[in-house]
């Protein structure tokens, strides 16, 4: 193509798509108050009405108005859409109904509550993701909330009220929202609430007088002030933003760094980082470094949760696996560009403690170079308790300390036949041999439990006084404490080595897995190859079933290389992750109850369908999730890219069919002016000849007739192309009786054969054979009349017709001129014709012929017979000679 | 072209086609030859007309504007037993089955000669013309006699199986129409026989060797390419 730059097609579709799709994403408004009471209800259905009343379709999806007269009879006015009863645990509880609402499709819902925790069973946890998913599917919503479920303020709130809050709506939400700030002077909402106008919520008002007090009322009201105000700095920051956008949005900001790690002080210090990054207006990354000790249940749970918080406060999650937290972060902070890295300042009083922050804190200071520090005071959260941290190392299976025990017990054994060999000291040697071999094996809790067991039992029945723990000299003592010492530090040594070696096992499985992988989809040609690497690479790697769904049409279908078989309902998650492009199901936030996990396999602009795994553990380390994302992010590229290359591959086929319709175009134009002009010419001079001789009237109408039949032929062939090209053509096979066949086609042929004299080789009997009658006909019909215009009038024809063991031959002979050699290639292809060919034909009867044998499975071929003229042969498969004679005379 | 004959009044026939070419030249061909005609150009009007003018037979073109013209049949058939013969350029022979299958009694395909529509015209109403039908027919040098079972060709009688002669029955019973693959079949063996369509062409391969003056040039009974078979009238 002589146009190199033109943008392709398919890329300019989708970026079209993608914009329209942000565009389409519905409007949040937030109805802010600083507390209950202060008639946020009342405020949105007011401005809803107006919305209403301007034509506006709005639908109250849900909306408690506790039953207070005025806000009831102001909800009345909207239409609204039935909420939905569940029960759980024997107590119907009533939600919002959101397929209802998704269905309805209104141009504004009201949604109450945005903090609410929707009731066990829902779609989502909370009902702020509920709304998201309303927005996603363009429908503006209005809602109400109150400051303190404002996730990045709950702290706050906290501490001025004492009152714990558990139902918070991350930042991110209010990020795209337009908020409106309910107001209400404190003493006038104590007096409304006295008055027992307010309905206070159970919860607050188990908090009691304690939450309502004017001076803790000042304070909430300060807080949401701050955060409305905030909020409009943050809108015209993005705005100026957005206008420079020639330099890249975040070039000359900040960029923030929050190391995360499985400790309560975390979680304030990452709310403290999404505060400052408010401020500043910035990015932020919260990094978890994460190293080869393996963490306790409890830690990973809240290594989890405090991750899970960073991203719900907007900041974007990364973990990297490293030995040292310090080189780890920055690392990352290096790769990423950030500016400023965010702390906890040490708690601990403990002299380890102190030892090992202090000299993080060192390297960091040392070795950070541009980046600034911050070193922040985190208070711990409130009621939790950190567990010691080698108490927590400890939980070692049951297992592992029976094997301990058994084998100080035998090594105690052997000990006692040398100690009369050998004294009192050798024993101790040996015991120390068994602790270190043990740590070769178990974890390091029973590895400390048999290092103490060990000195204690060296102590008892070696050495002097035995049987007793008391040691007689002083020699005896200080042996046992270095025994006691060097147990216990080998032994973590080993452990310590161990995991490591173990966590290094476990990199070199991903990689060797990212590896294996990244060179299976290079070699994967096809989409089902792709998807079949990616179904059994992942069932290895995680040793889960798995499936991959594709859509077709408008449904998900799962592809049948997949090992896991999803139910209806597994489907349904898959359906509802492919259209939010979220990851759902299992460990996600989205439809937690189903059996697998469904993560989209998408780039960034495209959805090619769902990943399912069933994984078998209990839970998904992060590493491991990362992996399995990065799995179907490749799988997502390499599927793009075949994409793309069939995207080019139809262009080049474009241009050749574009290349052929300008043929058809001269071909169609002069083929069917032709006998338009005869048949017309004949009609007029027909009207002209009313006292013509009879004989010149007949001449005129059967130059009529010849020019129609010609008409018809032709736009029979052009018909019969396009079937073919549109895969159209779907041959009916049926026992047909081949002699019956050859006579029928001749018999129609008559007209056009009538030049030529035709002789047939048919066998007496019924030729039974399998074919679509209607499509063969028409093959073997144009064959005839190939011949018939390509040979000179009088030229014998010959049809001969042969049954043989896999199938029919059925050929047409003549002892015409031949074909020149070189035009037999491509003697089949479309508007092909011979330069010398008589007029009348299209070029695109044997092109059929070729199309309908093709399609029953059948070959054509000509060639040049000895002895001159040419000879056409298709061949039809089919059993044939032996079922036919099977059949009852 | 010859009148239809006898003192009867003249068969009426109701064209249902848009095209108001093909409107013309039907009247133009089907008058000269002695039928009565009326035209409607949707269906809805031509349903109506059928209802109020019952005529003796009908020729509906399959794509109307407001009604598929299959559908037009199916409404029809549902109180009448009218010939109708399908005058349609759609040559594909799903359409002619499907066509055939709901209750038509032939098919035309566009563009058409008018001795050729005339012989199915001629075709249709004659089985339609109670109760006169003669027991015995002639066609070709071949005369079955329905009543005394007797088939001959060229005067000498010929034997046929009882499947054969049963076939041959259908035909003649039928005679200028096209019989579907599926109604021969089923008539001869039941329902379940649908898929034994090479008993079928074993027994027409035999009926024509019996038949036909010449086998090698079947004149008498036609294969429809993929549709079924029809017994010609031959002078």
């Amino acid at each position: 193509m002589n146009e190199p730059t033109r943008p392709d097609p398919d890329a300019l579709l989708n970026s079209i798509q993608r914009a329209a799709a942000a565009a389409k994403r519905g409007q949040l408004k937030v109805f802010l108050g600083m507390c209950p009471g202060v008639g946020k209800t009342y405020a949105m259905l007011e401005a809803a009405l107006r919305e209403l009343k301007s034509g506006r379709d709005v639908v109250v999806a849900y909306v408690e108005t506790h039953g207070r007269a005025e806000t009831d009879a102001l909800a009345e006015g909207f239409p609204s859409v039935p909420r939905r009863t569940l029960e759980y645990r024997g107590v119907r509880l009533t939600e919002m109904d959101l397929d209802a609402v998704l269905a309805r499709r209104p141009q504004l819902a009201l949604v109450d509550e945005l903090a609410h925790t929707d009731a066990p069973g829902s779609r989502h946890p909370k009902r702020w993701q509920d709304v998201q998913e309303l927005l996603a599917a363009g429908i503006d919503v209005f809602t109400t909330v109150n400051v303190q479920h404002i996730e990045s303020r709950a702290d706050t709130v906290r501490q001025i009220t004492g009152t714990d809050i558990r139902e918070t709506v991350p930042d991110s939400v209010l990020d795209e929202a337009v908020l409106k700030l309910i107001d209400l002077p404190p003493r006038e909402l104590v007096r409304r609430l006295r008055e027992g106008k307010i309905y206070i919520p159970d919860r607050a008002a188990a908090a009691g007088d304690g939450f309502f007090r004017e001076g803790n009322l000042t304070a909430l009201r300060e807080l949401a002030l701050r955060l409305v105000a905030d909020h409009v700095g943050e809108d015209t920051a993005q705005f100026r933003r957005a206008d420079a956008s020639a330099t890249g949005p975040w070039k000359t900001g900040n960029r923030l760094l929050v190391a995360v790690g499985p400790s309560p002080h975390s979680e304030p210090l990452i709310r403290w980082t999404r505060r400052m990054a408010d401020e500043l207006r910035c990015v932020w990354l919260a990094v978890h470094v994460e190293n080869p000790q393996p963490l306790s249940e409890s830690a990973r749970t809240r290594l989890t949760a405090n991750l899970a918080t960073a991203r719900e406060l907007g900041a974007e999650v990364v973990t990297t696996p490293d030995q040292d937290l310090a080189s780890g972060l920055l690392r990352v902070a290096r790769e990423r560009n950030v500016t400023q890295i965010i702390l906890g300042k040490p708690t601990g009083t403990g002299l380890w403690n102190w030892f090992s922050s202090g000299r993080l804190l060192r390297r960091l200071l040392q070795e950070s170079g541009t980046i600034d520090l911050h070193v922040v005071r985190a208070d711990k959260a409130a009621a939790s308790v950190e567990p010691q941290r080698w108490l927590a190392a400890t939980s070692s299976p049951p297992g592992q300390y029976g094997l301990a025990v058994g084998v100080l017990v035998a090594t105690g054994l052997v000990n006692l036949g040398l100690s009369a060999l050998a004294g009192p000291r050798v024993p101790g040697l040996v015991f120390l041999l068994a602790v270190v071999l043990l740590a070769l094996v178990v974890g390091r809790g029973p590895v400390i439990v048999a290092g103490a067991l060990s000195a204690l039992a060296w102590n008892f029945f070696f050495l002097p006084p035995r049987f007793t723990f008391v040691i007689e000299r002083a020699e005896d003592a200080v042996l046992f404490g270095t025994y006691f010492v060097v147990a216990l530090v080998l032994g973590q040594l080993v452990a310590r080595i161990r995991a490591q070696s173990e966590s290094e096992r476990r990199r070199e499985e991903r990689s060797t897995a990212l590896y294996e992988l990244t060179r299976e989809f290079a070699e994967a040609g096809s989409r089902d190859e792709v998807i079949w690497q990616l179904v059994s690479q992942v069932g290895r790697v995680f040793r889960a079933p798995t499936a991959v769904c594709l859509p077709v049409g408008d449904r998900l279908v799962p592809h049948p290389d997949g090992t896991l078989t999803l139910t209806e309902k597994e489907i349904s998650v898959s359906d509802w992750a492919f259209r939010q492009r979220q990851a759902a199901g299992r460990f996600t936030d989205n439809l937690p109850g189903a059996q697998a996990l469904h993560l989209p396999v998408a780039t960034d602009g495209k959805m090619f369908g769902v990943l399912a795994v069933a994984l078998p553990d209990p839970d998904l380390p992060l590493a491991q999730r990362d992996l399995l994302e990065t799995f179907t992010r490749q799988a997502a590229l390499v599927l793009d890219r075949i994409e793309l290359r069939t995207a080019g591959e139809q262009t080049r086929l474009l241009a050749e069919s574009e290349r052929l319709s300008r043929v058809l175009l001269n071909s169609i134009s002069h083929e069917l002016r032709t006998p338009l002009a005869a048949s017309a010419s004949a009609a007029s001079a027909l009207a002209d000849a009313e006292n013509a001789p009879p004989e010149r009237r007949r001449a005129l109408l059967a130059e009529i007739q010849e020019a129609n039949a010609r008409l018809n032929r032709i736009i029979g062939n052009l018909l019969d192309v396009a079937r073919l090209e549109s895969g159209k053509v779907v041959p009916r096979l049926d026992w047909n009786d081949a002699r019956d066949l050859v006579q029928t086609t001749l018999r129609e042929l008559t007209r056009e054969l009538a030049a030529h004299p035709v002789t047939t080789d048919l066998p007496p009997g019924p030729v039974l054979i399998r074919l679509d009658f209607s499509l063969t006909q028409h093959a073997l019909a144009n064959l005839l009349v190939n011949a018939a215009v390509h040979t000179p009038a009088g030229t014998p024809l010959e049809v001969r017709t042969r049954l043989e063991d896999d199938g029919l031959v059925l050929s047409v002979a003549d002892r015409g001129p031949g074909i020149p050699p070189e035009l037999l290639p491509r003697l089949f292809d479309k508007f092909f014709r011979a330069p010398d060919a008589p007029t009348g034909g299209s070029g695109l009867g044997l092109t059929i012929a070729k199309g309908f044998v093709e399609a029953q499975g059948g070959t054509i071929t000509a060639a040049n017979r000895p002895g001159g003229g040419a000879l056409f042969s298709l061949r039809l498969p089919g059993p044939g000679p032996n079922t036919a004679r099977e059949i009852p005379q | 072209m010859n009148a239809p004959t006898d003192t009867r009044p003249p068969p009426t026939v109701l064209v249902i086609d848009d095209e108001p070419q093909i409107r013309r030249l039907l009247r133009i061909t089907l008058e000269a030859a002695g039928y009565r005609i009326w035209d409607a150009a949707t269906a809805q009007d031509g349903l109506v007309q059928a209802a109020q003018r019952r005529p003796e037979l009908i020729l509906l073109d399959l794509g109307l504007p407001d009604l598929d013209g299959l559908q037009v049949l199916k409404r029809l058939r549902e109180w009448s037993q009218v010939p109708v013969i399908i005058l349609s350029v759609r040559d594909q022979e799903d359409d002619k089955i499907a066509a055939l299958d709901a209750g038509a009694d032939d098919y035309v395909t566009k563009p058409f000669g008018s001795g050729e529509l005339l012989a199915r015209v001629r075709a249709a109403l004659r089985h339609h013309r109670p109760p006169g039908m003669d027991s015995v027919l002639r066609s070709g040098g071949l005369e079955v006699d329905l009543t005394a079972r007797s088939v001959r060709r060229q005067g000498s009688e010929i034997r046929l199986t009882p499947t054969e002669y049963a076939l041959l029955r259908l035909l003649v019973t039928h005679a200028g129409k096209v019989l579907t693959h599926r109604y021969l079949l089923t008539e001869l063996w039941g329902p379940k026989a649908l898929e034994q369509s090479n008993l079928l062409r074993v027994h027409m391969a035999h009926l024509r060797e019996k038949t036909e003056l010449d086998p090698a040039h079947p004149q008498l009974i036609l294969t429809e390419p993929g549709v079924g078979y029809r017994l010609l009238m031959l002078e």
